[in-house]
């Protein structure tokens, strides 16, 4: 029995520890927010946040979750510091195909959570490791960006 | 909300749940009873089956192969010649010989690596070079242009002849989400649905496979992670392997790809290899020009003679060549077969026709952008098949105004003081100058697709929008309900898009050659324009609107002559590159692109297809390289083949020009292609101006950078 936090509230699982949490997510808890694009820890689609840090959780075995905190994108939508990026992302049309999304307002969370104030080279660096196929970046960099004007102090 | 000007951008339609990921992709989605299928692929590159031993399968499992499908085994692309379970031969490694079907995927696995097969082994033609040295397998050829005695007039009296070879590699689409489908079976009708961009193509393919009935079948798209090509002739034969293995165990059957299975096994960009021959006086100008083109087809014929098609329309590129030739061929190899890719072609005949002009200009002592200026065609100029470029070119005024944003004639002199400074970075700046002929090529929106479009109005007033094709992230639901929303004066969040089901969208053709908002959008907007005329508050209605041909000088493609297409979207792409001499590595400096569209439907839709085609375009020609060794494709993970991530793209500065097209919604014209087309010849051009290198390939990674430093060090001791 592995015990952990999911967007705020504890869950627990009979899974085996080896299962990957990306698996546990979709299959056990229907959390489809999460994508798979590579399964291998290259693309950065099943970003979720684990105590705070963004992590690939495809390559999560849950057997290291117990006590954990992890928030998906369903619980990350809840938040107002969501609400802001949406409307960034809409605002600088940071979402074409909207497979990466997910994953990418996930990637930004964390990089606006320990560095409000990113530079351009900061920014880019806070989400090289997701990819997205559709954009070429610079308009989620431009998300980002406008994020950290009409976000203020909210991270 | 009702915007004042149509490229007034707005808020897409599908944001809010795209960004909450509650979207259901394929892969989100879970029947009840719903089995996996996984498919045993061939693991030599030709041969024979001699026979199969299968596992013991428990119950509930199923092997599905060719003797399941009812119909034809074969998805015709063009020809019959792609089998959906191979029957006794083999043509390439990864082609399906059989499906194993059941509840979990861990079981079906395991199973697979218990299958044997014996195989007798066939000599195999691996390469593109091996197929030209063989020349025997010849998929589609075309000839056109000047003729070769005439031309040969000409070299004969040349003061010089240049003879170049040219090879681009393969391209990955990697669309972030890999393939899936589902079929389903419901009383005696197969229903499928997936990540697809061909609703019909999908339809027709089902049809002749299951051999039944037009309202046996149905195809409904699902949330479409990307698609650039590679969802426009492959999903087809997925969808026949989930259609047959639903109808035989009577339930859902999901076939979904992983990454590594769907990088070795999908279509990709064809390799090419082309040869230029010019003739030039003794100024450096051009007297005549013959070029040959070859594409890698791969195993199967697949979509690859349209391929070659605007491949063959695009070798001259933006320029009036005096007496020329073409010709080109598809060789088929043992190898995946290669398809659909944003550009059609078009990508490595502008890679190597502006490489060739860089070349010439160098020969000439001219800057490249001087020398392709020289050549570059005029409205009222004839095509290379005697067509003609009808509407305005603003290409010229689209030079001028970037050499002025970017400094042109002193940020050269700037890198040249720079290179002479720094003996290990070097700097450089290159120009590339491209077009695409916007929609299918030559009579096929007349002949083949016949496009229909409907506008369904409710009684409440709503009006739905039913055609075929597939938004998969370029923002069709938008720009077409905005384009609706236009002539009947509402605001376009009240135009409803749903996901495309065949059961109630007619054939408006496939989502494919940048002909959406230019062909179907122009059949939306005068549809909207009939209803509003019809408009009675309360009544359900119905609008239908058929494509018509505006003819213009005849599409024969036979002799390769005449109108190749409708209209023609351009553009001029600038690039600063930093090369590193000691590792080989290019960083990308400044970058401005210019493109004249017709019209913007919504300016930032566009400003992500710029970006993102950009990012595709440039990492072609520097940084993605896929390669196939004995067969078989070397690259498994999405990092072997490294696509750009945010480190690697910088902002790019990009201007529209307002150029409308009478045949186009609002005067636009097509952008998807388009986009993609100017990067790698740019990138290229600006490697080659830093290094003062010639480079005869793309993509020129860091060790072709490194191996063509070594060999001019070489050249310049032997000198000594
Ligand atoms: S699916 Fe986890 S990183 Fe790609
Ligand atoms: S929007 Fe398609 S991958 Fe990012």
């Amino acid at each position: 029995m592995i015990k952990f936090k999911l967007n705020g509230s504890v869950v627990e699982t009979d899974a085996l520890s080896t299962v990957r949490l990306l698996d546990l997510l979709r299959e056990e808890f229907d959390l489809i927010g999460s994508k798979e694009g590579c399964g291998e820890g290259e693309c950065g689609a099943c970003s979720v946040l684990v105590n705070n840090l963004v992590q690939n959780s495809c390559l999560i075995p849950i057997g290291a979750l117990e006590g954990a905190e992890v928030q998906t994108i369903e619980g990350y939508s809840q938040t107002p510091q969501y609400q802001v990026l949406n409307e960034c992302y809409a605002t600088s049309g940071g979402v074409q195909c909207g497979f990466c999304t997910p994953g990418m307002i996930i990637a930004t969370e964390a990089l606006l959570s320990k560095n409000p104030n990113p530079t351009e080279e900061e920014i880019r660096e806070g989400i090289s490791g997701n990819l997205c196929r559709c954009t070429g970046y610079n308009m989620i960099v431009d998300a980002i960006q406008l994020a950290v004007k009409k976000g203020d102090g909210l991270w | 909300m009702i915007t004042k000007d149509i490229s007034q951008s707005v808020v897409k339609k599908d944001h809010v749940d795209k960004v909450a990921g509650q979207l259901p992709y394929i892969s989100d989605v879970k029947m009840e009873d719903m089995l996996y299928g996984v498919l045993f692929r061939s693991p030599i590159a030709y041969g024979k089956v001699l026979s199969i031993q299968y596992p013991t399968l428990p119950e509930g499992y199923h092997v599905i192969g060719a003797e399941h499908i009812p119909g034809g085994n074969f998805v015709k692309i063009l020809v019959p010649d792609q089998p959906i379970f191979a029957n006794e031969w083999v043509n390439y490694i990864g082609e399906p010989i059989f499906m194993l079907v059941g509840k979990e995927l861990k079981v079906l696995y395991q199973l697979l690596d218990e299958v044997e097969v014996e195989f007798e082994e066939h000599e195999a033609t691996y390469t593109l070079d091996d197929a030209i040295g063989k020349m025997t397998d010849v998929m589609a050829t075309h000839e056109f242009g000047e003729s070769l005695q005439s031309i040969e007039k000409i070299e004969q009296e040349a003061y010089q002849i240049i003879e170049e070879e040219y090879e681009t590699g393969y391209q990955e689409h990697v669309y972030l989400e890999p393939q899936g489908m589902l079929g389903i079976y419901q009383e005696d009708k197969i229903q499928v649905q997936g990540s697809m961009q061909c609703l019909y193509y999908i339809k027709n393919a089902l049809i002749s496979a299951l051999a039944c009935d037009d309202d046996e079948v149905r195809v409904i798209q699902s949330p479409t992670g990307g698609g650039f090509g590679g969802k426009e002739d492959f999903p087809s034969m997925m969808a026949c392997h989930v259609a047959i293995a639903a109808q035989v165990v009577k339930k859902p059957v999901m076939l979904l790809f992983d990454r590594s299975e769907d990088l070795v096994v999908t279509t990709k960009r064809h390799p090419s290899k082309i040869k230029y021959k010019t003739a030039l006086d003794k100024e450096g100008n051009i007297l005549s020009m013959s070029t040959e083109v070859f594409l890698d087809g791969g195993a199967n014929t697949g979509l690859s003679p349209v391929v070659l098609q605007r491949a063959l329309l695009n070798s001259a590129g933006v320029y009036k060549i005096p007496h020329y030739h073409a010709k080109g061929y598809v060789l088929k190899t043992n190898t995946v077969p290669n398809g659909a890719f944003r550009g059609f072609g078009a990508p490595q005949s502008f890679a190597g026709i502006e490489s060739h002009m860089g070349h010439l200009a160098r020969i000439a002592g001219k800057d490249p952008l001087e020398y392709k200026r020289r050549y570059l065609v005029k409205q009222g100029d004839p095509t290379i098949t005697n067509g003609r470029f009808r509407d305005p070119v603003f290409m010229e005024d689209m030079i001028e105004d970037l050499l002025e944003t970017m400094k042109y004639r002193e940020t050269k002199e700037e890198f040249t003081r720079f290179n002479q400074q720094s003996p290990r970075y070097k700097k450089g700046i290159g120009t590339s100058l491209f077009l695409h002929g916007c929609g299918f090529t030559g009579s096929g929106e007349r002949d083949h697709i016949k496009a229909t479009v409907k506008l369904l109005k409710t009684k409440e007033d709503k009006v739905l929008v039913k055609i075929s094709n597939s938004d998969m992230g370029q923002g069709i639901f938008t720009t077409l309900s905005k384009i609706v929303a236009q002539e009947l004066n509402v605001p376009y969040e009240e135009i409803l898009f749903p996901y495309p089901d065949t059961k109630d969208v007619p054939d408006s053709g496939p989502t494919v050659a940048s002909r959406t908002t230019m062909i179907v959008g122009k059949l939306l907007e005068r549809a909207a324009r009939r209803l509003k005329e019809q408009w009675q508050s309360g009544a359900e209605q119905e609008i239908v609107e058929h494509y018509v041909h505006e003819e213009m000088i005849p599409w024969d493609e036979k002799t390769f002559s005449g109108d190749a297409y409708p209209a023609y979207s351009w553009g001029v792409n600038m690039v600063e590159v930093e090369v590193d001499s000691l590792t080989g590595n290019v960083q990308l400096g400044e970058i401005h692109a210019s493109f004249d569209i017709g019209k913007a439907i919504d300016e930032r839709i566009v400003k992500g297809q710029i970006d993102g085609g950009m990012a595709q375009g440039l990492a072609y020609g520097f940084m993605e390289k896929m390669t196939s060794k004995q067969g078989k494709i070397q690259q498994r993970s999405i990092t072997d083949y490294g696509p750009p991530t945010s480190m690697d793209i910088v902002h790019i500065e990009s201007k529209l020009y307002d150029n409308p097209y009478a045949g186009g919604p609002y005067g636009a014209k097509g952008v998807g292609e388009l986009t993609l087309i100017g990067g790698a010849p740019a990138v290229q051009s600006a490697i080659e101006d830093a290094l003062a290198v010639s480079f005869y390939q793309i993509p020129i990674t860091p060790e072709v950078i490194i191996e063509s430093l070594e060999k001019r060090e070489g050249e310049a001791v032997d000198k000594i």
